[in-house]
């Protein structure tokens, strides 16, 4: 009989790994979930209070406001962003001179810093010096971010659609230029329309890029803070207060770690959930 | 239907080509005969896709003309053209059951669905896909796509060719023999022309009843698969179709035959005088090498150098006054061992100027 020899030195290898992920991941979420279920108080006091946080967090109206307004805004630019991140990849040359400058050009929002994108947005914007602003009101429109709830959306979409529509055309165009000339040939050959070419060969191919795409700008936009932080700072009053300007207020305006603490999991939780969701919609029907 | 005349046709993907050799068709002048079965045969690189590429439209030609009974259509589209092709890798319509495949290019011309359905049913039955017809295209293994590329290329009826560049690559090789069949059968039921591209000397001569054989841009024989084994109108051919390829050797014209390293070699017919100054060389095919008593005459004393056995043959290699000279013996007939003699064939041996034949 031979003894069974089993090598344990293979756990030196992700060794790293684990500590890298403790830190980065697991301890700080341990941290909330820590904080979530108990009462804070001064000189490092708490005192265990269960679920009430999070029962508290989800009966809250003030949650249920910011929930509903992040959906809103989430919606709103996966429905402006997509259709149109696809329409733009499929206007873009090819090959070429030209090809290079739209891919330099459409990269160009997403290397700058999120918090200048707010800023310059927010000058812009500006009924009484920004460009766009004092044009909007030169024309006759009665525009003021800063005081109008509508126009604090419009312009917090506009901005978006702007940063990150480039996201989608840069995948989309990676996707459309995967696609073989073979197909385009036959589909010539064929007698197809440029809709049945659309339709039949380059959505089918773009699906899979599509499905990232839908899942990373939900993800961004269902986290996002920065810009409109920068932008309006949630107003006028609470209007443009998304999901995590409002934890922010919660956690370090109020200091109330407990329900922000409670509210981040949830937060986690729903992303999650969302992303599943997507993720399962848009592969099933797929041969296993 | 209709005949297709190629004429001068050159195509280069330069913008500005100078020399010949940016041209990847040199000069193509070629007839395809309304309802043939051609082949279309060459190296990769030789320009057949190119050519390929120009019939349906999907190109056009640097110079030269295309003409489709008579007209030309070298302005024309691929629909325009009323043409079929068939590509390497399989291309399917993933999102749609093969049904619809097959109905595409039927539908997107307006034809009622009642002829629609008649039709995709009767070409599903030629290429074995009734079973799966109501399957999405996406599930198919890639010979089974493959089957529906046939099929899409086959399904109209008023179609004036239909092409197929080296359609068989991705199948396995038990397939292959099975498509080919069907492709040869199917052409006999529609009489459509068809064009079929292939590097492989075995899916051309069993295909098709004419072979067009190209080599760096140029066509250098066209033929049936018995005039190209019996009479290469180029060296190219002489070594490319076959196996092994032809042997060929330098070789000076004297005495109504010809003459290698001082032994005189018959010819039976009457060669015209080549071009002072051309390389001469002759060509004669293994199979047209016998070995003879080393007594007699007319022999060529050579040495044997190898023997190579490939179970229907075997190919022996032998040394005649230093050039290589292959000769096939089929199975049971003896191989004389070390110094023997060989006789070429009068009939099948040519005489070969600058590498093309010397009428």
């Amino acid at each position: 009989m031979s003894a069974k020899t089993t090598n344990q030195r293979a756990w030196l290898l992700v060794a790293p790994v684990v500590v890298l992920v403790a830190f980065n991941a697991i301890i700080p979420l341990m941290t909330v979930v820590n904080y979530s279920v108990q009462e804070t108080f001064g000189d490092n006091l708490f005192f265990f209070e269960g679920m009430k946080w999070f029962e508290e967090v989800l009966s809250s109206e003030r949650f249920h406001a910011s929930l509903l307004r992040q959906l809103q805004f989430t919606f709103i630019i996966l429905a402006i962003e997509v259709p149109l991140g696809v329409a733009i990849a499929l206007a873009m040359p090819r090959k070429g001179f030209w090809a290079s400058v739209c891919l330099v050009l459409m990269a160009m929002p997403l290397l700058i810093p999120w918090n200048v994108v707010g800023a310059m947005w927010n000058i812009f914007a500006l009924p009484d010096i920004g460009l766009l602003g004092k044009t909007l009101n030169a024309m006759g429109f009665d525009y003021n971010f800063t005081r109008q709830p509508f126009s604090a959306w419009a312009t917090l979409i506009a901005m978006d659609v702007w940063h990150w529509t480039s996201l989608v055309v840069l995948l989309a165009y990676a996707g459309l230029s995967s696609i073989p000339d073979a197909y385009y040939q036959a589909a010539r050959i064929d007698g197809a329309s440029a809709w049945a070419v659309f339709r039949y060969i380059q959505l089918p191919k773009l699906k899979h890029v599509l499905t990232i795409a839908v899942l990373l700008r939900f993800m961004d936009s269902f986290n996002i803070y920065t810009e409109p932080f920068v932008l309006t700072g949630g107003g006028p009053g609470n209007s443009t207060t998304l999901l995590s300007l409002d934890l922010v207020k919660i956690a370090l305006g109020q200091f109330d770690l407990g329900p922000a603490a409670a509210m981040s999991l949830i937060y986690f939780l729903i992303i999650l959930l969302f992303s599943w969701i997507f993720y399962t919609l848009m592969t099933r029907g797929e041969a296993k | 239907m209709a005949r297709i005349d190629l004429k001068g046709l050159r195509h280069s993907y330069l913008p500005n080509p100078t020399t010949d050799a940016d041209y990847a068709l040199k000069q193509v002048d070629l007839v395809w005969e309304d309802g043939g079965a051609y082949a279309l045969l060459g190296p990769s690189g030789c320009g057949k896709t190119t050519l390929l590429n120009i019939i349906s439209g999907l190109l056009c030609p640097s110079e030269g003309s295309i003409l489709f009974d008579g007209v030309e259509v070298n302005d024309k589209s691929p629909e325009e053209r009323q043409i079929a092709q068939v590509f390497q890798f399989p291309v399917v319509y993933d999102t749609m059951t093969v049904y619809d495949n097959l109905a595409f290019p039927l539908r997107n011309r307006g034809v009622p669905e009642s002829q629609v359905d008649a039709r995709v049913r009767a070409i599903a039955d030629m290429t074995d896909l009734t079973d799966m017809l109501n399957n999405k295209a996406a599930g198919l293994t890639a010979d089974g796509k493959q089957k529906i590329s046939l099929g899409r290329g086959l399904v109209r009826e008023d179609v004036n060719v239909v092409m197929f560049d080296e359609p068989l690559t991705v199948i396995d090789p038990h397939l292959k023999w099975k498509l080919r069949s069907k492709l040869k059968e199917l052409h006999q039921r529609v009489r459509v022309t068809m064009i079929y591209v292939t590097h492989d000397q075995t899916e051309a001569l069993t295909f098709a009843d004419n072979v067009v054989v190209m080599h760096e841009g140029w066509v250098v024989q066209q033929g049936t698969p018995v005039e190209l084994f019996e009479r290469p109108g180029h060296t190219f051919v002489g070594h490319f179709i076959g196996s092994p390829g032809m042997n060929l050797m330098p070789c000076e014209l004297a005495d109504g035959g010809a003459r290698v390293s001082g032994h005189q070699i018959d010819i039976a017919r009457k060669i015209a005088q080549p071009k002072a100054g051309a390389k001469l060389e002759l060509g004669v095919r293994p199979e047209f090498v016998t070995f003879v008593d080393p007594d007699r005459a007319d022999g060529l004393p050579v040495d044997i150098v190898s023997v190579r056995d490939t179970g229907r043959n075997r190919i022996v290699e032998t040394d005649f006054a230093g050039h290589k000279v292959r000769a096939l013996v089929a199975e049971g007939m003896p191989v004389p061992e070390r110094r023997a003699a060989i006789r070429f064939d009068p009939t099948y041996t040519q005489i070969y100027a600058d590498s093309w034949i010397v009428e």
